[in-house]
Formats: C-alpha cells, sequence, structure tokens
C-alpha cells in the first residue's frame, strides 16, 4: 500500500518504531534545561555534583520501581554509571583542576555520546540517547529544580527530537497517544518500551512537504508547525500529519481501521483448523531455534514443528552437548508437541555456522565446505552421541529426523547406517529407544535434481541455501540481494520438481526456508505443488491469511 | 567448545588467575550484559580486567562505561584476569556469567 498520496503540506514521514495509530492534540517537547548556573569553589563544586548524582540516581531508582520489569531493566544502565568511579573519576578531576560541575559533567558525557553516535554498530549508537537523558537529568538538578513533570494532555501526540527512556516512563501513556522523534532509532530503549505498550511510535522524521521530495530533506530542528494544535500519527505507515483536513483524517481512520481489522481477523484465522487452498489441506508448521521459541502465543496453533534446528546445543561453553542434555531438550518438543509431528534437524554446523571442537578451520570457502550431514559423517562419534538421544527422544511422541546437506544417496543410507547402530546399542544396553523416520532437508541443486534417488519417507525444501547454491549468490553478501531472488524460475522449477517426484513417491515435502513465510512466494509455493510450509511461530498468522485469501478469491495459479 | 573456556588456573594468593570465554550473547556486549558483569564483578574484593579479542589495553570489569566502551560483539572471546583473595572465584563466576548468555537469575 502506497500512503503517500495520503500525506498532504503538513506531513512528515519517518521509519516505524512501533506499529499503531494516534490521533490527539499535539504536544511539542524542547530539549534540556540549559540555564545559568554560577559556579563556587572547586570544593563547592565537586560537592554541588556529588549531591545531583545522588539525586539523580534516587530519581531514576523512583521511576525503575513504578514502571518495573523491562523499564526497569533499562534504567539500570543509568544507576549503573553513576556509580562507575572510572567514568566519574575524570570529571571529578577536572573539577578539582577549576571546571565548573555542570560544565565538567556535560564535556564527559558529551565525550561519550559523541563517542556512542560515532559507533557503526546502530544498537550502540542508540545507547546515546540514555546517556544524554542520565546528562540533562543530572543538569536539570544541578540547576535547582527537581525534574519537572511533564504537563502532557491525555492520548497526544508527542514530538521531540529525541525522548529518554526516563522522560517516556514520565508521560502518562493510558490515554493512548503517539510518540514523532525527528532523530531517534527503531532500536532505541524508548522503542522496546513503545513496542512493549502498544504505544506508536515513529522515528527520523523528514519533510514530505510538496516542495521537498520525500526522504531527501531531513528536518534539522523542530517541525516546521510547532504551534500546531492536532496530529495523526500513523505507526504503519510511518507518517505525521499535522493540523490535518477533515479529508486526512477520514483517509487516516480508513487506514486506522483497516489495519486493526487486519490484526483482529489474522489472530482469528489462526484458532480455525486449518488452512486450506483449492480444497486442499495446508499443513502450517513452525520452525523453531531452540526450546524457548513454543512459548510465542501464536506457536500452539501450528500443526507440528516442522523444523528444530539442534545448533542452539553447540552454543554452551561446556564442551559438545552430552547425551542427556540433548535427550532433554528433544524430549521438551516431543512433550510440547503431543502427537503432532516433530522435525528434528541434526547439527547443521560449518557454513556461516562454525563451532569449535566441531567445525573444519580454515576452509576457503566454508559454504561449500564439509558442513551439515558431510561433517556429522566425518565426526561419527560426536554425531553418535545426537543420534543415541534422538533414537531415545522418538519413544516419546511423532518424530522425524532431517539430515542437512545430503548430496547424494550414499551419504543418507551412511547416516541412517549410523543412526540404526545407535538404535540397536540402545536397545542392547536396556533403553528405550525407536527408529524414527528419517529424512533429508534438500538444499544441494545436486540432491535437488536427482529427488528420486533418496529413498526417504519426507524431503524438506531448505530454500535459503538452495536458492544460494542455484544462483551461485552468497546469502550473506547484501551486494547480491536482488540476484539471490527465491522466486528465479530455476528455484521454482527445482520446488516443482521436487514436489511432484514426491507425490509419486508417497513421501511428504514441506519447505522451510524463509520464502514459506513471504507473503509474495506463497501462491507461487503453492502453484509448485507444495501441501506443508515452515515458518517462524510469528509468521504463521499472516501465511494462514494469505493462503485463505489466496483461496477466498479464487487466485488459483 | 572446551578450547574456548579454560578453567581458572593457579592457587595461591597474589598470583593472577585468567579465564576466557566466548561471547555468546546476540547482541554482543551491550548494556544489559555490561551491567550485570559489571555489577557481579563488584560483589569480588579482587582486582578484576577484561579484554576481548586480544585487544592491547585491558580494562576494569567494574566500570560499566569501560566494560560497553570494549564494543564486544559477538562471539568475541572476552578474556578475563584477577589478582587478589577472591580472584579465583571471581573469574569463575564471571566466565560462568558470559557462557550461560547473562541469565535474569544471576548470582
Amino acid at each position: 500500500m502506497n500512503k503517500r498520496a495520503n500525506i498532504a503540506g503538513s506531513g512528515y514521514r519517518g521509519r516505524t518504531a512501533s506499529i499503531g495509530f494516534a490521533h490527539g492534540p499535539f504536544v511539542h517537547i524542547d530539549g534540556a534545561a540549559d540555564g545559568a548556573r554560577i559556579a563556587g569553589t572547586p570544593k563547592d563544586e565537586a560537592t554541588a555534583l556529588r549531591a545531583a548524582l545522588v539525586s539523580a540516581g534516587r530519581q531514576i531508582a523512583a521511576l525503575a520501581t513504578a514502571a518495573g520489569g523491562d523499564a526497569a531493566q533499562i534504567l539500570e544502565f543509568q544507576v549503573a554509571l553513576l556509580d562507575d568511579e572510572d567514568f566519574l573519576d575524570p570529571v571529578f578531576t577536572a573539577i578539582a583542576d577549576g571546571a565548573s560541575a555542570h560544565a565538567a559533567w556535560a564535556a564527559a558525557l558529551d565525550e561519550q555520546i559523541a563517542d556512542y553516535n560515532s559507533a557503526a554498530d546502530e544498537y550502540l549508537q542508540a545507547r546515546s540517547s540514555d546517556l544524554a537523558d542520565l546528562r540533562d537529568r543530572v543538569l536539570r538538578t544541578l540547576h535547582g529544580g527537581e525534574s519537572e513533570a511533564l504537563k502532557i494532555p491525555d492520548g497526544a501526540v508527542i514530538c521531540a527530537d529525541d525522548l529518554p527512556p526516563s522522560r517516556f516512563l514520565e508521560i502518562n501513556w493510558s490515554r493512548g497517544g503517539g510518540l514523532a522523534l525527528l532523530h531517534g532509532s527503531p532500536t532505541s530503549h524508548v522503542a522496546m518500551l513503545a513496542r512493549a505498550r502498544g504505544i506508536p511510535m515513529i522515528v527520523q522524521l523528514r519533510s514530505v512537504s510538496p516542495s521537498a521530495k520525500p526522504h531527501e530533506k531531513p528536518i534539522a530542528k523542530p517541525v516546521a508547525k510547532p504551534s500546531a494544535k492536532t496530529a495523526l500519527l500513523d505507526g504503519e505507515g510511518a507518517t505525521l500529519e499535522l493540523d490535518p483536513t477533515a479529508e486526512e483524517v477520514r483517509l487516516f481512520e480508513q487506514r486506522r481501521d483497516l489495519h486493526q481489522k487486519t490484526r483482529a481477523s489474522a489472530r482469528a484465522i489462526l484458532r480455525r483448523p486449518a488452512a486450506s487452498w483449492g480444497g486442499e489441506k495446508i499443513r502450517l508448521m513452525i520452525n523453531i531455534q531452540r526450546v524457548e521459541d513454543l512459548e510465542h502465543a501464536d506457536a500452539q496453533y501450528a500443526d507440528g514443528i516442522g523444523l528444530m534446528r539442534t545448533e542452539f546445543l553447540l552454543g554452551g561453553q561446556m564442551g559438545l552437548p552430552d547425551e542427556e542434555t540433548q535427550f532433554q531438550a528433544y524430549d521438551a518438543v516431543l512433550r510440547w508437541a503431543g502427537t503432532r509431528p516433530v522435525t528434528i534437524r541434526t547439527f547443521d554446523a560449518g557454513g556461516d555456522k562454525p563451532v569449535a571442537g566441531f567445525t573444519v578451520a580454515g576452509e576457503a570457502n566454508p559454504f561449500l565446505g564439509v558442513r551439515g550431514l558431510r561433517l556429522c559423517l566425518a565426526r561419527p562419534e560426536i554425531f553418535a552421541v545426537q543420534l543415541r538421544a534422538l533414537a531415545r527422544a522418538a519413544v516419546r511422541g511423532n518424530l522425524k529426523v532431517m539430515f542437512p546437506m545430503v548430496t547424494t544417496p550414499d551419504e543418507l543410507e551412511t547416516g541412517r547406517g549410523l543412526f540404526v547402530d545407535a538404535v540397536g546399542e540402545l536397545q542392547g544396553e536396556g533403553v528405550a529407544a525407536v527408529f524414527p523416520e528419517v529424512g533429508i532437508m534438500v538444499e544441494v541443486p545436486a540432491a535437488a535434481l536427482t529427488i528420486e534417488l533418496f529413498n526417504a519417507p519426507f524431503f524438506s525444501i531448505g530454500s535459503n541455501d538452495l536458492a544460494q547454491y542455484v544462483t551461485a549468490c552468497d546469502r550473506t553478501n547484501g551486494a547480491l540481494a536482488s540476484l539471490i531472488d527465491p522466486l528465479h524460475p530455476a528455484v521454482l522449477d527445482l520446488i516443482r520438481q521436487i514436489a511432484a517426484s514426491g507425490k509419486r513417491a508417497g513421501s511428504s515435502v514441506s519447505l522451510c526456508g524463509d520464502m514459506a513465510g513471504d507473503p509474495r512466494c506463497i501462491p507461487a509455493l503453492l502453484a509448485c505443488g507444495l501441501r506443508e510450509l515452515s515458518v517462524n511461530p510469528s509468521a504463521l498468522a499472516l501465511v494462514k491469511q494469505t493462503i485463505d485469501a489466496l483461496s477466498d478469491g479464487g487466485a488459483r495459479v | 567448545m572446551t578450547l574456548e573456556t579454560r578453567e581458572p588456573n593457579g592457587q595461591t594468593n597474589g598470583q593472577i588467575i585468567t579465564g576466557s570465554v566466548r561471547l555468546v550473547h546476540a547482541a554482543g556486549m551491550h548494556a544489559r550484559p555490561a551491567v550485570k558483569l559489571t555489577k557481579l564483578a563488584k560483589k569480588f574484593q579482587a582486582q578484576i580486567s577484561i579484554r576481548a579479542s586480544n585487544a592491547a589495553e585491558w580494562i576494569n570489569a567494574k566500570s560499566v562505561a569501560k566494560v560497553m566502551a570494549l564494543r564486544a560483539a559477538r562471539d568475541s572471546i572476552i578474556e578475563i584476569k584477577a589478582s587478589g583473595e577472591d580472584a579465583e572465584g571471581a573469574v569463575a563466576a564471571l566466565v560462568d556469567l558470559v557462557a550461560t548468555d547473562f541469565p535474569d537469575t544471576s548470582p
């Protein structure tokens, strides 16, 4: 949807930090207090700063207590700085050398802020607003006034250069409202707070008045009309409109209602039993990276787990995970799933996922190197531990085990042989163990092109790697982003072949790459013959809704 | 991974205890991990220094500003050294904190 046409002369566009809509009185907040203050002797100044630091610490602690949760954790960084001798010592040294308390404090903080702003990492840049918050709070206290509570009407759309977390928490958001920042960042602490509370927020506002082309002219100082009375903030389209006309309000309310309906229907759709397309049931599974991903509110609506990655087990510092640790993780997931199928992928280390003590170091081209099943077969002693844990977990429920990065049927058979050995060994020890279904992840073009040679009850298409190998584009190389199109006819052709071959052989075929969660790709995947998709829990509602819409609209390809 | 985590070595007072650990936190050494690390470090009497990925300079593990300034990225190796009466416990506790990805229920 292009909403640019809806923005008139008094409109601004930015980046979305928190989705939502607000229509209310417009309030513009100025920056820090900067009044005059007369410095005393170095000793007086040191005492004044110490008192201001203590007072600021108390103010922040009170805010943290009132806010609790995430907000309290965010403020802890400021509290820690107030208690950091390495950080404060130079400030007191400057004061001893004759600087005023406010100048020494502001200089130390400004240096830190500049340092954070110059960081390449957007997250670190965003921390500069925490520091500015602390700087201004201490300066306000030094200037004699406790921080004055902001007088803000209910439901206001608040505009500022940037807004520190403590200021955000001082505002009463219970009657709604929104936040529009000229600077700021979607990864700032304020943005996290806004998202957690459902407060719409946009950052990095730019003018989109007819005279300036969109995205061209950043506004340096407060918006052109700080005197505006009302504002419309659209967190989805990332727009701000000041003193809107009746027509602008009408269009805004249309967008807001549409947004609310879409959200509500996406959630409602999840509770329906199954997605279907063209009269056929489409199974929607979820991908998980670790056991905790099952805590996502939408996970319960999945038809099963299409891909459980196991690399998280390799991230610990206690060496490679032992059999019991692995068993506990697999067992927890199977218990969660009940009778629903759970596909667990064996270690897919190597490539862009190096693991010390496991993967081969110094490969010239790790994406084409000893990774996935290749690595597991090269390190059978490590692989055997995982296979034992899986065979034990298989007793619990509907487990399927998937080998990644398979090139030839021989590899599948060798892996299966090791699995059979592991099951035999366990049963010999009197441990309950079952041989689960074993299938492969299809991501190597050579396997995709000869899929009928593989004897497997299921195939899962790893479209991220498949597209990378088919298009000869490193998927971590941003310069190639436009070439590594998953909708490339060659990729789609392979998907179609795999789906058809699976159907002939009676093997199920699913797809678990990013394509499955991309509404743009879903019509093509269904048209290729896929009837099972596996996506991140957060994409489940959108995918189900997309499929339903395709069904209703009869948009069969 | 055993290669990355060395158990604290050395026993007697006055000796320098060292340890190293891989930073697994997805966002690297950012505000919350840095706060947790310095808070834990301050519970020990020992002088504790850390550095990331073989940087020349060791910094005070009790200073949140310095720890943030490390700019330690995900997967960098954090080296810890400590001297003083409870140095051994300090290194072990800090290695554990980083290795377990800064759990919310830190000691």
